[in-house]
């Protein structure tokens, strides 16, 4: 039972409970910049979970014989490389969205969710719940993309996907698309509003003030 | 196996194992793929000479076959005399070849359009695109740019449709046949007032300034100014 419990938390925990972007504050760069239409977003969560997974697993099966002066080296080196192979998969086989996302895809390599969750959890635990780990923060990562972007090309141009859904005023519609929402800053008023409701959802998420 | 692998011996070795896996797989991905990323490249350069005289609808996506059949009904390729250049340009266009590929849009056998290629200098990288003229060699039909390294949501935005749109319709040489287009800071009013202005883009002033350097430079004297003219002389 606390086994299956335990593998079940793996996955679950980075959801809501240490959501990385939202808890951690971790990948807000690519949060802010890829996230002004909902396809970018779903194409970027896809790239940064395989990439999460597959360098989880990777430095979890390496853990005991990585030597430790050169261990964060040696995870660079790994995410880097699977970052490489993703770019050029995605420029093989989605090129207009690997066009849109241009410089985003390399940044994953800097994306501090993988170098945290490589250090911090594939170093002490076996492939198996490092691949948990790898999907549940992926799964987290993604909750909070498709939720921003989704109200960003929702609010920002009143499409989703690409489809018109409220039709602008430009257009003979009622819809006033909000700027804003197209903007970076967009991105961090709604990551801010989603950081807060959160918080407020789970009090004990609140961190103690400082003194 | 412990203390093994704190000695300088294992790590080197560790190190040099780890760098022959990944450059192993990161260059064998590189290889396998290349064929369908330039096929991607070449299909898009066609895609991208196609909407920028709008054969092709923003946004719309067709099938390879159908993109392949579009070009090659309306699409010639045709080779031209260039000017001399000018390395001093702020166009920053270093060297110009003798010749160069142009593209005349057809309905049947009449020309309705001709494109440019274009590049130039921007901020941090050459940007390159594709200039559409009317058939009169004067009026824009639209600007469009395949590829560039400018800012991701700054200088970037010179690909996105609503700026490229404003485009439409100026006209790139006066009344005396000097070219006269350039992107200014700020708004410029509509195109049959204000017919050789482009708004700029905010955050982007050195990319726009670096679009009109492009403009003045390949419709000069030092580009196709020599071919532009004998099109406006009414030359097929």
């Amino acid at each position: 039972m606390s086994r299956r419990r335990e593998l079940l938390k793996a996955v679950t925990e980075p959801i809501f409970e240490q959501n990385p972007v939202a808890l951690q504050v971790l990948g807000v760069c690519s949060a802010l910049a890829v996230t002004t239409g909902l396809k970018t977003a779903l194409v970027m969560s896809g790239a940064v979970a395989v990439v999460l997974c597959t360098s989880n697993v990777a430095v979890s099966l390496i853990r005991n014989h990585v030597p430790p002066s050169i261990r964060i080296v040696v995870q660079l080196t790994i995410i880097a490389s699977l970052v490489i192979v993703i770019d050029q998969l995605l420029r093989a086989f989605a090129f207009g969205t690997s066009r849109q996302l241009s410089v985003f895809v390399g940044l994953i390599i800097t994306n501090c969710i993988i170098m945290g969750r490589a250090e911090a959890y594939a170093m002490q635990h076996p492939p198996g719940l490092a691949l948990l780990d790898g999907i549940g923060n992926s799964l987290g990562f993604a909750f909070v993309l498709i939720l921003v972007a989704s109200l960003r090309e929702l609010l920002g141009a009143g499409q989703l996907m690409g489809v018109q859904v409220l039709t602008p005023v430009a257009e003979g519609g009622w819809y006033q698309p909000n700027g804003l929402m197209v903007l970076a800053p967009g991105a961090f008023f709604i990551l801010g509003l989603l950081v807060w409701v959160l918080r407020t959802w789970k009090p004990h998420l609140v961190e103690e003030e400082e003194v | 196996m412990t203390a093994e692998r704190y000695s300088t011996r294992y790590t080197i070795g560790f190190a040099a194992a780890v760098c022959v896996v990944c450059s192993v797989l990161v260059s064998t991905s590189a290889v396998m793929l290349r064929d369908r990323q330039e096929e991607n490249e070449r299909l898009d350069r066609q895609e991208k000479l196609l909407s920028v005289v709008d054969l092709l609808a923003e946004g719309e996506e067709v099938g390879r076959a159908e993109l392949q059949a579009r070009y090659d009904r309306s699409i010639r390729p045709r080779t031209v005399a260039l000017g001399p250049g000018d390395p001093d340009h702020p166009a920053r266009v270093l060297e110009v070849p003798a010749e160069a590929t142009v593209y005349d849009v057809v309905d049947g056998d009449r020309r309705t359009a001709l494109i440019l290629p274009v590049h130039g200098l921007g901020l941090w990288s050459v940007m390159h695109g594709y200039l559409a003229l009317e058939p009169d060699g004067v009026t824009v039909r639209g600007l469009s740019f395949y590829r560039h390294g400018e800012t991701p949501g700054l200088g970037a935005r010179v690909d996105e449709p609503t700026w490229r749109a404003l485009w439409r319709g100026r006209r790139a040489f006066d009344d005396e046949g000097a070219v006269s287009l350039s992107v200014i800071k700020g708004r410029a009013g509509p195109a049959a007032d204000d017919p050789h202005r482009v708004d700029g883009l905010s955050g982007a002033t050195l990319t726009g300034t670096g679009v009109s350097h492009m403009m003045d430079f390949w419709l000069g004297d030092a580009g196709y100014g020599p071919y532009l003219a004998t099109v406006r002389e009414g030359a097929p």
